[in-house]
């Protein structure tokens, strides 16, 4: 099918309407009382009124992105919040208690250490692992796919996964690269041969780790689905459920890595167009499955190697936008709402991003003229953003207020909006957020100051 | 002959770039004329970065280009020929305490060493004293902190403060940058200047030798 992706189909609106249904109705959330359920509610209509772009919302909904605030702001360290899923508990349901934001993030970000350790994890450093406990992991840019394998990538995205970039990416996974094909096992004499390396001892060592890893993120999502149970249930939502990926950004931010991806752009780009053609379905398809797993309408999107400075606007048209808009297409088609979290600057792509069905996306800016941004891509989508967490780590608190006045004033006006910083907020004062959310939610409701 | 060159590198065209440095070295064209000639495309490659005309890719295959033909002058170099050329300026350069992160630095150090600096990359995670020990080593004009990550601010401002304990302070220009630092983190931290990508750099630390 070699439209597929271009065109919203006619039944995306139905589903549509059926996972905001599922994410309004709360069900399985233990809400504490008739209020939060009102409550859940509520926010949960400001949002999708603020996505829709059909009326203008009651007032703004204000959802910043936690990113590693709550753990900095419980003074517990990035190391225990990793380590001990009670800390992390614990930090969650402060941050959320006691700055309230109307959507919160699920501290899914916040990785198992112990998984890692496990897998022996080659793309990061982490707390205590190559960088301090107190500090949050970091990647460690390789090649981990070389150039000379996209083909091979191309061929058999799963094979390639499975028996080269894994044994690569997870020092205890290696002898995943004795692992056979799977379409060439169709008939009987195919069999045995397939079977032979789980015979192996080195490869049953591999089961048991695995077995041992899921085990640890059993333990993990537990806790993660506790807490989301807890603040749920008090009345706010979740800003976004499941995740996926531009793929362009899977092959340059953990494949090829940076460099590698911008000097593939000389010197294979038809590959690079074409591997990334062919990890487009896997990326419609598992960010529809976590998103709906998790009972939400909006995949979280974080955009990288597309922002101004990265690459020419030709380049982002013919690289970049093209596998991207496929993946929010395929997403659309499935009823969710991508949550596209673009990262750095976004003022030489605003004319080209507009190019998305209306009402249907949820465009999250970062250092984008927020102005310019409303004028463009705020006339299809919904426009989210933009506090920048340098001001939040540096400024006084009445330089964050003049800020989010000015961003309420010039993004805000008819709806279409959703308050939020321009990324994560680590690093920030703990006043500056308090603040920030105090001052944004009063000025949302009218309450002018 | 030598413009193709150039002009080989600054259209990207890289497997021509390639053949004509070879052919330059095999014809008997002294290498480091022919390293010149790169650095001269480089410094276009940067033009056009400026211009907004070019951006990563561009930069990176000039370094790449540069790196490739650079190995390819080895077995002609005979090493009496060492580039002794005179120096613009000395940048002490590092990702500050915390920051693993060696990509925008990396790019900062090749465009300095490219426009003529001698550059000091102590590499990343960088502690305060560090930068204070090797800025009384090698005494630059310049002190050049890279940070990717919005945590380590602090480390940016606990750098400058340790450089003017030291009594540093007034012998270096500070300049930072980094995919989240912004004014606010240069004032903030007490640098002398923020820069937006590589290029502003290299504009700064040459504004700065030459003013001194």
């Amino acid at each position: 099918m070699k439209d597929r992706y271009l065109n919203v189909t006619p039944d995306a609106d139905r589903k549509q309407a059926a996972l905001f249904d599922k994410w309004l109705s709360g069900e399985n959330i233990p809400f504490a009382d008739a209020d939060a359920t009102a409550a859940y509610r509520e926010r949960i209509t400001l949002i999708k009124d603020a996505i829709q772009l059909k009326k203008t919302p009651a007032r703004i909904p204000i959802c910043p992105s936690a990113g590693f605030f709550p753990v900095q702001y419980a003074g517990v360290s990035m190391y225990d919040a990793m380590y001990d899923y009670d800390i992390l508990a614990q930090a969650w349901e402060r941050y959320c208690h006691d700055f309230t934001p109307d959507a919160y993030n699920a501290p899914t970000t916040i990785v198992p250490g112990k998984l890692l350790d496990i897998l022996d994890f080659k793309l990061c450093k982490w707390p205590g692992r190559g960088v301090s406990k107190q500090q949050e992991y970091q990647y460690v840019e390789e090649e981990y796919m070389k150039a000379e394998e996209y083909q091979d990538l191309i061929d058999d995205p799963t094979g390639y996964f499975m028996s080269t970039y894994f044994p690569r990416i997870f020092g205890s996974l290696k002898p995943l690269e004795k692992m056979p094909l799977l379409p060439p096992v169709n008939e009987i004499p195919c069999v045995p041969p397939a079977a032979i390396p789980f015979g192996t001892e080195e490869v049953q060592a591999t089961l048991k780790t695995l077995m041992e890893a899921g085990n640890e993120s059993g333990r993990w999502i537990t806790a993660v689905r506790r807490i989301n149970g807890s603040v749920m249930g008090k009345g706010y939502p979740a800003f976004s459920g499941g995740f996926t990926k531009a793929p362009f950004d899977v092959i340059g931010d953990t494949l090829r890595g940076t460099l590698g991806v911008m000097m593939d752009i000389y010197r294979h780009p038809e590959e690079l167009r074409e591997a990334c053609e062919r990890l487009t379905p896997f990326m419609v398809k598992s960010g529809v499955a976590a998103c709906k797993a998790a009972g939400h309408i909006m995949p979280f999107i974080p955009l990288h190697k597309g922002a101004d400075g990265f690459m020419s606007d030709e380049q982002f048209r013919t690289f970049y936008w093209p596998t991207l808009r496929k993946l929010i297409i395929g997403l659309v088609n499935e009823g969710c709402i991508p949550q596209l979290f673009a990262e750095g600057a976004y003022n030489q792509r605003l004319e080209t991003i507009c190019d998305v069905p209306k009402g249907k996306t949820v465009w999250w800016f970062d250092l984008t003229d927020m102005d310019r941004a409303k004028k463009t891509v705020g006339q299809v989508a919904c426009i989210a953003g933009n506090v920048p967490v340098s001001l939040l780590c540096t400024a006084t608190t009445d330089d964050v207020k003049a800020y989010c006045k000015n961003l309420m004033d010039v993004a805000g006006r008819d709806g279409g909006f959703i308050f939020s910083t321009g990324a994560g907020m680590q690093g920030a004062k703990a006043e500056n957020v308090k603040a920030m959310i105090d001052f944004a939610k009063r000025y949302a409701g009218g309450n002018y100051v | 002959m030598s413009d193709n060159l150039v002009d080989a590198m600054v259209h990207m065209r890289e497997p021509e770039a390639l053949a004509l440095a070879q052919k330059m070295l095999n014809d008997g064209v002294h290498p480091l004329k022919v390293l010149e000639q790169c650095r001269e495309a480089v410094e276009k490659v940067g033009k056009q970065f400026e211009l907004g005309h070019y951006f990563l890719p561009e930069l990176v295959m000039a370094g790449e280009m540069l790196k490739k033909i650079s190995a390819m002058t080895e077995p002609f170099l005979k090493h009496e020929a060492e580039d002794k050329t005179a120096r613009l300026g000395k940048v002490v350069l590092g990702s500050v305490q915390g920051d693993i992160h060696d990509i925008g630095k990396d790019m900062v150090k090749f465009l300095l060493d490219v426009n003529g600096f001698e550059v000091h990359d102590l590499g990343v995670n960088v502690s305060p004293e560090r930068f204070v020990e090797a800025i009384k080593e090698v005494q630059p004009e310049v002190v050049g902190m890279s940070a990717l990550l919005t945590t380590v601010f602090e480390s940016i401002k606990n750098t400058v403060a340790a450089i003017k304990a030291a009594g540093l302070r007034d012998e270096v220009k500070i300049m930072i940058g980094g995919g989240t630092v912004t004014e606010e983190v240069r004032a903030y931290s007490g640098a002398d200047a923020y820069g937006k990508d590589a290029v502003v750099a290299v504009n700064l630390a040459k504004e700065w030798v030459t003013a001194k």
